[in-house]
Order: structure tokens, then C-alpha cells, then sequence
């Protein structure tokens, strides 16, 4: 199988809990104890979760792909 | 005959009067935490007032900001002309904020810390060669973030006082609705010049980034960008602006407060975090959200197209979030206020508001430290017809 396959990870000492990631995919994060979560720290690639990593004001997300380990987004 | 279950009660309660919080919203988060109230303009909504529903409003995407060309109800006079990344459900949304979001992320905005420094100290210095006393709404709290947004986007401080006329018309509770009109025709105009002249003569600024993005790689309409532009330079400076006059206002004819500060410096930070909290920056709930679908807010069956709007203070203040929540703790810890909003529309500036008012504050602090009022408190004479509360002068003596 080489199906792609993204790592999803929150920085809990960076993230504020502004929730930014939350309205823009509510499928793949949730908010615990007023800090985000991945909903599954592995998922198929989606458009939408580079999109929550580009805008997170604390660039607490980091997406990645499985395998590589290549940072897909945000941008630095 | 079922018309008294939902009798709407008119909203606002009473004129936002200083930094107070109506009463009648703490009965409210325990006896009828979504209530229905009659808006200004637009008819009927349901308030949200309770913490945990607030945030719930703000960020479930059952709940939609796109009311643009409908008359929903809302606390000012004019319907929403032009999709502005305010009024965008994602994807839209996201496909602008992610062109700006970079420019604002909380390690950007750090660098920009040692230019702020130099603008308020370059300021205080003009106010305290004057003399005391002062205006210190004029002398800081309001070219301070002007500076500062007219840097980040390109746009010549020099033409302050023209848009923050029709920045401030723009924020009118009640008016002339031409001259309100003719204030976002006028924004609307000056944001075309402004982009017309990086097309002859490109710049590295945040208004140039924006034109880029839209003639070279097509991500967003002219439409998008010249009202992107408007909400970037309004936002940028008149939340901030009205909000410092506001913290000084708290801190100076409150009790205790600023000699706190004084003898302890690094509580600055948390300061401004508890002012954020306590202070009512809002003289109303202001965005409406349409549910679209039918759900439940806090025992309330909302249906599909119902409006919704949300009392941030009363968030901030609600008993089940915060503990002591009416009262000023300069150094508490845990603070989760919901000043910023909650979800995709959390305040794209957030952190560069902190950061300017924590840099004007400490610097107060420092150079000043024995700032009082320069007359009784209560002579202080504060906006009532604004979306934004703000005091008119704030004279201050050293």
C-alpha cells in the first residue's frame, strides 16, 4: 500500500484555543479543555486541514506526511 | 394566541452607558440563557448569553455569517453590500484568510514589537513635551494602532483623519443612512486608489501581497480584495484604539489598579488579558449568525433561518466560566475570554492588538507612573452611538 496518508499534530503549549481550526474542519479537530485536538492524528489527504494549519494564528498545527515526515503545511 | 412564548423583548436592554454591563444578563444566563429580542433593525434574533453557548454559536457551522444583501437583524442601520471575509463561510473564508493569516501569526507579530516600542515612545514624548495635562486618546491610543495598520498595509498615515470619519460613520448605532452609504463608498473609493497605484508601482506591504494574489495567481475578485482592504485598515485601528482608551480608563479610576501595576510591571501581560475579559467592548451584540438547520442552543429550538446574535460580555462575565467573574484580578490565571470571538472568525489581529497594548500600557507604567485622570471620572464623556464603545477625549495628568 502507498496510499498517502497525513499526520496531524497540535502543539498544546503553542495552541490558545481560538478554535480557528475547529469551524474551518470540524471533522478533524475538537476542542478539549479549551485546546484543539486532532480528531484522528492520521487522515487521508485533505485540502481543508492545510487550510486550518495555514490560518492557526499560534502556528500550533502541523501537518505532515506519513512516512517522510515532510512538513506539508503551515508554511514557514 | 401562542404569540406570548415568543414575545421578543427589545434589544440593546438600555444605551450602553461607560463600561457597564447590564443586569439584566446575568438573570438572563440563568433563567433564559437564549432569549428573543427585537433588534434595532431586521426584526427578531435570539440572544445567546451564556459562555459555553456563545462559543457554540460562534463556531459550529450549523451557524452561517452570510448575510450579505438581506435585511437580517442586526444592531446597525445598513444591510451588508459587499462579501467581506466577515460575512464568508468557509471555503470562501478560508480562501482569504489564508492569503493574510501569515502577517498575523503571533511569531510575525513579535517582530514587530521593537517598531511598536518606537512608535509609543516617539509619542509619549511629543505628549509629555507638551506638558501635562493631556489627551491621551489623541496623543496614543489613537495614532499608535493607526501607525501600525498604515505601515502593515501601505496605506499613507497622512490620510488618517479621512478614514477614521468614515470608519467611525461606518460604526453608527442609528444616522443618516445616506452619509453612512456615502462613508463605504468613500472607503470603497480610497482602497481602489491605493491598489490602483501597486499595479503601476508594486510594493512589498500587505495591500501589495493582496494585489499579487489576485493578478497573478487569480485567488480572489477585484470585489474581494478593494472590501478585504477596507475591513483590514478599519479593524486595524478602531477596536484597538477605542479598547486602550477604555483598559486606561478602567485602570486609572479604578482603585488600586494602577498602582498594581506600577509595583509590578509583569503583570502587564495578564492585565491586558483580564482587561479583555472584563471590559465591554461592544455597546451591543453585533454580527448576526443564521442557523441553517433546525438545532438546539441552550434548551432553545432554533429553527432553520432563525437569526442568532451573541453577547460577548455577558460570556465574559458568565459565572460558569470564570470564577469571580465581576471582579478585576490584574494577575489571574486562567482566562479563556471570548474578546477575540471564537472559531473562523476569530480576530484575524489578535495577537497584534495584545501586543500594542501591552507595549502601550508598560510603557505608561514606566515613564508615567504616577497617571491620573485629569478630572473627576465620571466627567470622562464617552460615545453612546457607536457599535464600539470609546471615550470622546481621555484627559489625563503626570
Amino acid at each position: 500500500m502507498t496510499e498517502e496518508r497525513w499526520r496531524i499534530t497540535v502543539d498544546a503549549g503553542l495552541c490558545i484555543g481560538s478554535a480557528v481550526c475547529v469551524g474551518t474542519v470540524p471533522s478533524h479537530f475538537a476542542l478539549k479543555d479549551s485546546h484543539s485536538v486532532p480528531v484522528h492524528e492520521v487522515v487521508e489527504p485533505n485540502e481543508d486541514v492545510l487550510a486550518a494549519a495555514e490560518s492557526c494564528p499560534m502556528e500550533a498545527i502541523r501537518v505532515l506526511r506519513v512516512g517522510t515526515d515532510e512538513v506539508l503545511a503551515p508554511e514557514l | 394566541m401562542t404569540a406570548t412564548s415568543h414575545e421578543a423583548t427589545p434589544y440593546p436592554f438600555a444605551t450602553a452607558e461607560r463600561l457597564s454591563v447590564h443586569p439584566k444578563l446575568t438573570e438572563l444566563r440563568r433563567e433564559q440563557p437564549v432569549l428573543r429580542v427585537t433588534m434595532p433593525y431586521g426584526g427578531d434574533a435570539w440572544l445567546a448569553t451564556r459562555y459555553d453557548d456563545v462559543k457554540t454559536v460562534l463556531a459550529d457551522p450549523r451557524f452561517s455569517t452570510n448575510t450579505v444583501g438581506k435585511d437580517v437583524p442586526r444592531p446597525v442601520p445598513l444591510v451588508q453590500t459587499h462579501p467581506s471575509i466577515l460575512t464568508m463561510d468557509p471555503p470562501e473564508h478560508s480562501r482569504l484568510r489564508k492569503l493574510v493569516a501569515k502577517a498575523f501569526t503571533a511569531r510575525r507579530i513579535e517582530r514587530l514589537r521593537p517598531r511598536t516600542q518606537q512608535i509609543v515612545d516617539d509619542l509619549l514624548d511629543t505628549m509629555i513635551a507638551a506638558g501635562s495635562p493631556g489627551n491621551l486618546a489623541e496623543s496614543l491610543n489613537w495614532p499608535l494602532p493607526i501607525t501600525i495598520i498604515c505601515e502593515l498595509l501601505g496605506v499613507p498615515f497622512a490620510d488618517r483623519e479621512r478614514f477614521r470619519r468614515w470608519t467611525d460613520l461606518l460604526l453608527a448605532l442609528a444616522g443618516d443612512e445616506e452619509e453612512i452609504r456615502q462613508s463605504r463608498v468613500n472607503l470603497n473609493e480610497y482602497l481602489a486608489g491605493l491598489i490602483a497605484v501597486r499595479r503601476s508601482e508594486p510594493s512589498d506591504d500587505l495591500l501589495g501581497e493582496l494585489v499579487t494574489a489576485r493578478d497573478s495567481d487569480g485567488r480572489l475578485s477585484e470585489e474581494e480584495l478593494v472590501t478585504f482592504g477596507v475591513t483590514l485598515l478599519v479593524a486595524g485601528h478602531e477596536t484597538t484604539a477605542n479598547q486602550t482608551g477604555n483598559f486606561i480608563y478602567l485602570l486609572l479610576s479604578t482603585p488600586g489598579l494602577w498602582d498594581q501595576l506600577v509595583a509590578d510591571p509583569a503583570l502587564v501581560p495578564s492585565a491586558v488579558e483580564e482587561l479583555l475579559r472584563i471590559v465591554p467592548l461592544g455597546a451591543s451584540a453585533g454580527f448576526p449568525r443564521i442557523a441553517t438547520e433546525d438545532l438546539e442552543l441552550g434548551g432553545q429550538h432554533i429553527a432553520a433561518g432563525d437569526a442568532v446574535v451573541v453577547d460577548m460580555n455577558s460570556a465574559n462575565w458568565d459565572e460558569s466560566a470564570f470564577e469571580r467573574p465581576t471582579e478585576i484580578d490584574l494577575a489571574r490565571s486562567e482566562n479563556q475570554h471570548v474578546a477575540f470571538g471564537h472559531g473562523i472568525h476569530h480576530c484575524l489581529g489578535a495577537q497584534l492588538a495584545r501586543m500594542e497594548m501591552q507595549i502601550a500600557i508598560a510603557t505608561l507604567v514606566r515613564r508615567l507612573p504616577t497617571l491620573h485622570l485629569a478630572l473627576p471620572a465620571e466627567q470622562v464623556e464617552w460615545r453612546t452611538d457607536r457599535l464600539i464603545r470609546g471615550v470622546r477625549s481621555l484627559p489625563v495628568a503626570w
